[in-house]
């Protein structure tokens, strides 16, 4: 058995830990670091409730070993709303009844959040294939698919409201 | 589930990898995406004693044309072949495969390299490189050597590869004028391993089928090609009558396992019809290539 320490940088901010090479990414974000908004659903890499961004990609951290993660960038849940504002994609669930029980929020806004990265106007289709690795078995997806078009919209206004100033 | 204990190794070249494998022989395991390793080793189905990760080794992240092959380094992303446009103009078939391999998050991390020398018959890139009459690219200790697609599955999760020898790179000859390809896939939802699929990758002129070769993906021990269906249209004007009998003879070929999946019949049935529609849009793709 092997120990590691590991150094990352987590929402900004840089870590330093120890880690057992067997403990999985998603354990050392709640457990470690006590970032509890990442969570666990299935252990399964079935449903993405512990989606993260790590160096830009959306990945399940359950599925990722935390010494894996040694110098690399990663970002939680927790990072999304910026000194207490709502992201647009946040606001979009709040707005559009994105959620009913809560549990798979953080990781579709977070899966969300990496497709309007690489896609700023998706179709209803290509949000639906976005968040395919995501489950939630409460809202039928409809309300989550109008919450992040609302994300998207809303997205689409700021940056063109910034390109005319 | 936590996995149980192992050492972990991070080395920074192949040479580096290569000695580590040399070193600890059979008690390691290669951890690349690690999306089919890590889940084994959860449900502590697989239980290595080192994990040697080659995620350092990012010279062996690229996709690129040359000398008549479509070269594919082994640590390449699936999310990488699905954005790749010149996957996407010139390879259908593997563009195909790409976009319904597991889902979007575990195509972010999962490998090309991984999915084949993990030798899962429900994987889908075997039957694609089957189909492709790909060429896979080893090194090991003594040097490079090439292992033909046709040679490199040995049985259920078992390869021609040592156990000291690492995949580098996956190779898919270029299409030729009037070729096309297509994977269709069959399954219960996202991320859910086929029911069904099957790779066509063929050459036609005209209306004539001047080479064919077909992977089928979870309907045998290990991944196989529908060599009996390919000899029904090797050479012939493709008809839907020709495209049927060969739906059937994948079928017959076929040696599914009744699961959760489906029976058996049911699974064989299906592998009919995603052989014939596969063929079939290989075709109108060979011909819009051509036009």
């Amino acid at each position: 058995m092997s120990k590691h320490t590991i150094t990352l940088t987590v929402n900004g901010e840089e870590v330093s830990r120890e880690v057992e090479a067997r403990m999985l990414l998603v354990h050392f974000i709640r457990e470690h670091l006590d970032l509890t908004g990442t969570h666990i659903g299935c252990d399964t890499t079935s449903c993405g409730a512990c989606t993260v961004s790590m160096n830009g990609a959306a990945v399940k951290s359950c599925t990722v070993f935390a010494v894996q993660a040694n110098g690399a960038t990663l970002e939680t849940i927790e990072s999304v709303a910026t000194n207490g504002d709502l992201h647009p994609l946040q606001e979009g669930f709040w707005e559009k009844h994105g959620l009913q029980c809560g549990y798979c929020t953080p990781g579709m806004i977070m899966s969300a959040r990496h497709l309007l990265e690489k896609n700023n106007n998706p179709t209803e289709e290509e949000i639906r294939w976005g968040i395919s690795g995501n489950l939630c078995r409460c809202t039928g997806y409809n309300k989550i698919v109008e919450a992040i078009q609302y994300a998207a919209e809303k997205l689409q206004q700021e940056t063109a409201e910034e390109a005319t100033q | 589930m936590i996995p149980a204990q192992f050492d972990y190794h991070s080395p920074g070249s192949l040479e580096e990898a290569l000695s580590l494998l040399e070193q600890l022989g059979d008690e390691a395991k290669i951890l690349a995406g690690g999306h089919s390793l890590i889940p084994a080793m959860r449900f502590r189905l697989a239980m290595p004693e080192n994990l040697v990760d080659i995620n350092g080794l990012t010279d062996l992240d690229y996709i690129r044309e040359a000398d008549g092959w479509l070269a594919i380094g082994a640590l390449t992303r699936e999310s990488a072949l699905e954005e790749s446009q010149l996957v996407q103009d010139r390879y259908p078939l593997l563009a195909d495969t790409a976009e319904v391999i597991a889902d979007p998050l575990v195509r972010n991390l999962a490998t090309v390299g991984g999915n084949l020398a993990h030798a899962d018959p429900a994987n889908d890139h075997p039957a694609t490189m089957l189909a492709y009459g790909a060429e896979i690219a080893v090194q090991g200790p003594g040097g490079a050597r090439t292992i033909l697609i046709d040679e490199f599955f040995t049985g259920l999760f078992e390869t021609s590869m040592a156990a000291n020898e690492i995949l580098t790179e996956i190779r898919i000859p270029e299409p030729g004028a009037g070729s096309g390809g297509a994977y269709l896939k069959v399954e219960r939802k996202v991320g859910d391993y086929a029911i069904s699929a099957a790779a066509v990758q063929l050459t036609m002129d005209g209306d004539t089928c001047t080479g064919i070769r077909i992977g089928l993906t979870n309907v045998s021990p290990s991944p196989i090609r529908a060599t009996e269906a390919e000899k029904v249209l090797t050479g012939q004007v493709l008809n839907e009558e020709l495209i049927e009998v060969a739906g059937q003879a994948a079928s017959d070929q076929s040696d599914p396992s009744p699961d959760l999946r489906g029976s058996v019949e049911y699974k064989r049935d299906l592998t009919r019809v995603v052989t014939k529609r596969a063929i079939a849009k290989a075709v109108e793709r060979a011909k819009g290539a051509a036009s």
